[in-house]
């Protein structure tokens, strides 16, 4: 029996999630490609497929109207399409510029109104295409990815996780930013990822998107009330991944 | 010799974004040559805006996911200089280690899996299993340590985590440090083995040579990568000094007419920024191992074959591990302090200038009194190279018409000398959308 075949495909993104495909390294590339054969992999490889695919590992978000067909394309070829990271999964950082008016004038100052630099909103690749699965996070958890291909390849339904980062960090005996002086939105937060940030010291920015029903009220409540800081940085700080969720 | 050349790679394979390559040779006379980039603008100067100090990093490590390593130190150092952070030896000195891993992981990945399948003739890495598996376990292996040494400083490689302005949230453990060096000398059979393969293709590397300006951070201290003043060096040896701050003058950004896109040149009409630019500039510095592989694979300053820039590389990387080497064991004398953040002590404006895997790469802010970000700038190093490129590209393709070669030939030669550059289009910051002159 034919192995079944993986496409990698990319837009508006730093790529960064197909770099950390290649961070396992022989710790799991070797074993992987027994079972799966990648056919398309623009970033590492000079093949491309032109018929079905089994699986379509889709990065990146969604910001051009030229990129439409491309994405209809790949759907109409794969069986199953993956969202590959926050920015095809909800936008991720991209997003950040849907709250702003001026971006171009910013960045390309008299050259904003010129046609090749125009960007709409950035978008999920939802609002283009049907997904079938996420693998969220900025970057992926790629044991993640693993857990998914994995799943798929035994007929299985993939495990999404509900509950809040707050749950992993109390499982890794993380001390709470909070009683650090610091801020998270770890109680918001989709868990998955093995909460690594607060583990080092940073607060974790809700890169998976949020839970089901986050009440994003109380997210900034508590920034402002218990960690101190002003209403506007506290709005700001629930949007950083997740610009197009409400925040 | 032939009289019609069509060439039309439309996002070219085996680099990081996307690039096009467009000729046009009709009747022998060259129509178009065109290094094209239509990569999705993103917009980061302007998203950064209104953020905190301590969060800008971790938005503009989301520029590029090969290069993150690099954007947080350019980040944290330009707003450590705008706000006057002081950050203490020992966080110099990890971020010098991290600084070597980020380069030894992005060189070990461009070599094997995007440089040498042309020069063995396959179409990727995982082509080669077949025939070369015994290279790609090992090209793996060299991949998961670099990922692994970086991760041991920054967190991860892909968006550190404790990188932030002031130094690190979380250290290694001095254990965790000897292990590392024990994991680098460990892996120096696998490193000469890299040598001797990227020795046996350097005969299959084009011979082409195009002097060009080269430029690169420079450092009285050491081989100039995670800080230093800026130097370039032109085709007949003479040397300029510049200072960080005075980057926008260095750079020169400028508009092609009827094209928005932003070139930059300094000296001459274009310069080289990347692995190559810095070994001209500053050779001297390298590590005599370092050296020594520069000596057995036949390349030596000042070169000027574009080509040679992957060969490059390949010192650098015995250079970042013995460089790694001597620090780590730095670290297992003196051990590790915990040391807590440094906060900051003004407000204001100031620019960084680190080596990233491609070249020279600039950032610059401007903060409010309540530490939240009102200007960034951030000069890539690809975008410095596109200029460079279209100018190796001027210049080969007439040499590649007279060698009479076929059009598949004269599209390979053309890929392979942008994957040389190793570009890293995704950093599509500042008008990194090129549209040349039609």
């Amino acid at each position: 029996m034919a192995k079944p075949t993986i496409a990698f495909f990319d837009f508006a993104s730093c790529e960064g999630c197909q770099i950390e495909f290649t961070n396992f390294g022989d710790e799991a590339t070797l074993e992987l490609l027994k079972h799966v054969e990648i056919v398309e992999f623009r970033e590492a490889m000079s093949e491309t497929a032109s018929g079905r695919i089994d699986i379509a590992l889709v990065e990146g978000s969604f910001t051009r109207e030229g990129d439409r067909a491309r994405l209809e394309e790949i759907r109409r070829r794969a069986r199953t399409v993956i969202a590959y990271g926050a920015c095809a999964a909800t936008g991720g950082i991209n997003a950040l510029k849907n709250h702003q008016d001026d971006f171009h004038e910013a960045v390309y100052g008299v050259h904003a109104c010129d046609s090749h630099v125009l960007s709409g909103p950035a978008l999920p690749i939802s609002s283009v295409i049907k997904v079938d699965y996420e693998v969220k996070g900025c970057p992926v958890s790629k044991y993640e990815l693993l857990d998914i291909v994995s799943s798929l390849l035994h007929g299985k339904e993939p495990v999404v996780l509900a509950y809040p980062v707050c749950v992993e960090c109390k499982r890794c005996e993380t001390i709470c930013r909070y009683d650090e002086g610091s801020y998270c939105m770890g109680s918001v937060a989709r868990a998955g990822c093995g909460a690594p940030c607060p583990a080092d010291g940073i607060p974790c920015e809700a890169c998976r998107g949020f839970v089901d029903e986050p009440n994003l009220r109380s997210l900034e409540r508590v920034l402002v009330e218990r960690a101190g800081l002003p209403q506007k940085r506290a709005v700001g700080l629930a949007r950083m991944f997740t610009a197009n969720l409400g925040g | 010799m032939q009289k019609n050349i069509q060439v039309n790679v439309h996002h070219l394979t085996r680099v990081e974004g996307h690039g096009n390559i467009v000729v046009n040779v009709a009747d022998g006379v060259i129509e178009k040559c065109e290094w094209q980039v239509p990569e999705a603008p993103r917009f980061f100067e302007a998203m950064v805006r209104g953020r905190h100090y301590t969060e800008v990093a971790r938005i503009v490590s989301r520029i590029c996911g090969i290069c993150s390593v690099g954007h947080t130190l350019a980040s944290v150092k330009a707003t450590e200089s705008a706000l006057g952070i002081p950050v203490t030896p020992q966080t110099v000195k990890l971020r010098t280690i991290l600084k070597h891993a980020e380069n030894f992981d992005s060189h070990v990945l461009h070599l094997y899996m995007l440089v040498a399948p042309d020069l063995l003739g396959a179409p990727s890495a995982f082509a080669l299993l077949p025939t070369h598996g015994e290279v790609v376990a090992r090209a793996l292996r060299l991949k998961r340590l670099g990922h692994e040494w970086g991760s041991l400083i920054a967190g991860r490689t892909t968006h550190p985590t404790t990188v932030v302005p002031g130094g690190f949230t979380k250290l290694p453990a001095a254990r965790e440090l000897k292990d590392m060096r024990g994991r680098l000398i460990e892996a120096v059979p696998d490193l000469k083995a890299t040598l001797e393969t990227i020795q046996a293709l350097t005969p299959k590397i084009p011979a082409f040579d195009r002097p060009t300006e080269y430029m690169a951070v420079s450092s009285d201290a050491e081989y100039g990568l995670y800080d230093g003043f800026i130097q370039t060096v032109l085709p007949d040896g003479d040397r300029a000094r510049y200072e960080v701050g005075d980057y926008r003058s260095i750079t020169n950004e400028y508009l092609v007419p009827r094209s928005t896109a932003k070139f930059t040149r300094n000296r001459l009409t274009s310069y080289a920024v990347g692995a190559l630019a810095r070994f001209n500039v500053n050779y001297d510095q390298l590590h005599p191992e370092a050296k020594k592989a520069a000596g057995s694979l036949g390349i030596s300053p000042l070169c000027t074959n574009p080509y040679m820039n992957s060969v490059a590389q390949m010192v650098e990387v015995v250079h970042s591990v013995y460089e790694g080497i001597r620090l780590l064991d730095e670290f297992i004398t003196d051990g590790i302090a915990d040391e807590g953040l440094a906060l900051p002590t003004k407000h204001g404006t100031g620019a960084s200038a680190v080596e990233v895997p491609r070249g020279v790469l600039f950032h610059d802010y401007t903060y409010a009194k309540d530490g939240s970000c009102t200007a960034a700038n951030c000069i890539i190093p690809t975008n410095q190279n596109h200029a460079n490129i279209q100018s190796d590209f001027d210049t080969l393709l007439p040499h590649l018409l007279q060698a009479d070669m076929t059009e598949e030939e004269i599209e390979l030669a053309l890929e392979m000398l942008v994957r040389a550059y190793d570009p890293c289009i995704s950093c599509s910051t500042h008008n990194v959308d090129v549209t040349f002159v039609r």
